[in-house]
């Protein structure tokens, strides 16, 4: 199995690279991950990743500026339906328009928009944003994501804005911080985190190995 | 629910780490990747770097560490400590630092918090104020002192947090000058001045000696997390120590690691 990270200048692929190479310890050993921007080797993957840190605006032009790259993304991920996740940032722009810093278009792979938690955050509730730190996810549906993983295993989120779905059906599970953010989205063999596994622990690492061993 | 961080600090000179009585008398205790990755294994919810290296080559030495820790610590790393630019935390970002804290350049350049964040997202900028009682002061009673505490300013501490905030800051790691070192808990006044005034979170510093502290400036002060050096880096108390208090208090923490 070869799994690619997209490497488009975002500050955290380091930590991205380091734990799925680790994770990759239980698979075969003809697995490995590389990081790579190169058209040919991201051709060549069995999984991709799409990390992300910053804001939507600047990711999403990032990526348009490496030539083809979004084109070939879309040939690997929505015709030849590869195994993809985006990570934080990396699963926001999969929606249809973020709002962070000014309007811009995203991939459109998973239907919504993402929106400032602030705005949906009451005073009352006086909660701090960004939406920072360890929290647990609500695990209503069955997924073999969730293998091993129960309400006391916690994830860290970082983030300003969250990915309002537009069909429910798209998300997985969701975190509370307020309001219910969705967590994990999903659409057929596209998958997002709106949390950092690679900084959450052992628990970041379970659902790392959930997802590469069934996808 | 999100869950109050428990936030082991390292003091770094020259890839060993050290922490001092109110910033002087520095006592060896170790090296740092060895002990973040024991802080990992023992429940840390962040780890936090401070590098006090007053050279370049022990500047250069830091950029080695964080990559090393970021190898074996696979939760969030905050590096502060000298940054002065972009190209400084563009380095300790690509070394695996999650997060940096910038403290007297801020005050220097108060543009700098603006451009790091403009460059790498308010997610990774962490303001970090050390404040100090003033009885001249008659805003919020605190001011701001930049050199690891050495140097007073007249700035408002509350002010300053408030413009780091509109700057782009994601956090703010407050440290009282006055508990720093005491091991007689934190400033909780401080901490609830100015956690209340600002949205973004704010880590409480300066002052651990028990568990309780923790937990009374997180009920108290308002925190969102709570930072300590001397009390875990002497096995004076564990990470587990101070959370088992956190929950007898009903305080959300991340207890399975």
């Amino acid at each position: 199995m070869i799994v690619i990270i997209i490497d488009y200048g975002s500050g955290n692929i380091k930590s991205v690279y380091n734990s799925v190479k680790r994770t990759l310890v239980n698979f075969n050993k003809f697995s490995e991950v590389k990081v790579s921007r190169n058209l040919s080797e991201i051709k060549k993957a069995d999984k991709i990743i799409l990390p992300g840190v910053g804001s939507f605006d600047q990711c999403m032009n990032r990526i348009k500026k490496i030539r083809d790259l979004v084109d070939t993304l879309e040939d690997q991920v929505i015709t030849k339906k590869k195994p993809f996740l985006g990570i934080c940032v990396g699963m926001q722009i999969l929606a249809d328009y973020g709002y962070e810093n000014q309007k811009t278009k995203g991939l459109s792979w998973i239907n919504g928009d993402v929106k400032p938690l602030k705005k949906f955050l009451s005073n009352k509730q006086n909660l701090k944003i960004p939406h920072m730190g360890w929290n647990s996810l609500c695990i209503y549906k069955n997924s073999s994501l969730f293998n091993d993983i129960t309400a006391n295993d916690q994830f860290y989120f970082v983030h300003s804005y969250f990915f309002d779905i537009k069909h429910k059906k798209n998300i997985i599970c969701n975190a509370h911080y307020g309001i219910n953010i969705p967590a994990i989205v999903n659409h057929d063999n596209i998958f997002g985190f709106q949390f950092h596994p690679e900084k959450s622990g052992k628990s970041g690492f379970k659902i790392l190995y959930n997802w590469l061993k069934s996808s | 629910m999100l869950s109050k961080r428990v936030i082991p600090c390292l003091d770094v000179h020259d890839g060993r780490t050290v922490k001092g009585i109110n910033f002087v008398d520095l006592i060896d205790a170790g090296d740092p990747v060895e002990q973040a990755k024991l802080y990992n294994d023992f429940g840390a919810d962040e780890i936090c770097f401070l590098d006090i290296s007053a050279t370049n080559e022990g500047r250069k030495t830091l950029f080695n560490i964080v990559s090393k820790v970021a190898e074996s610590c696979f939760i969030p790393l905050t590096v502060g400590g000298g940054i002065k630019n972009n190209a400084d935390i563009n380095n300790l970002l690509k070394s695996g630092a999650d997060k940096v804290s910038i403290n007297s350049a801020a005050v220097f350049k108060p543009s700098l918090i603006k451009e790091a964040s403009d460059s790498f997202g308010c997610q990774c900028i962490v303001l970090a104020i050390d404040a100090y009682k003033d009885q001249s002061n008659y805003k919020s009673g605190y001011n701001v002192s930049t050199h690891g505490g050495k140097k007073k300013t007249d700035i408002d501490a509350l002010e300053w947090a408030i413009e780091g905030e509109k700057n782009g800051a994601g956090e703010i790691l407050l440290t009282s000058m006055n508990a720093d070192g005491t091991k007689l808990g934190y400033d909780i006044e401080l901490t609830n001045k100015i956690s209340t005034e600002v949205s973004v979170p704010v880590i409480a510093s300066g002052g651990a000696g028990k568990p309780i502290d923790m937990v009374n400036v997180l009920n108290k002060g308002n925190a969102s997390a709570v930072l300590a050096a001397s009390i875990f880096h002497f096995g004076i108390y564990s990470i587990e120590n101070v959370k088992k208090e956190m929950l007898k208090y009903k305080i959300p923490v991340r207890n399975t690691w």
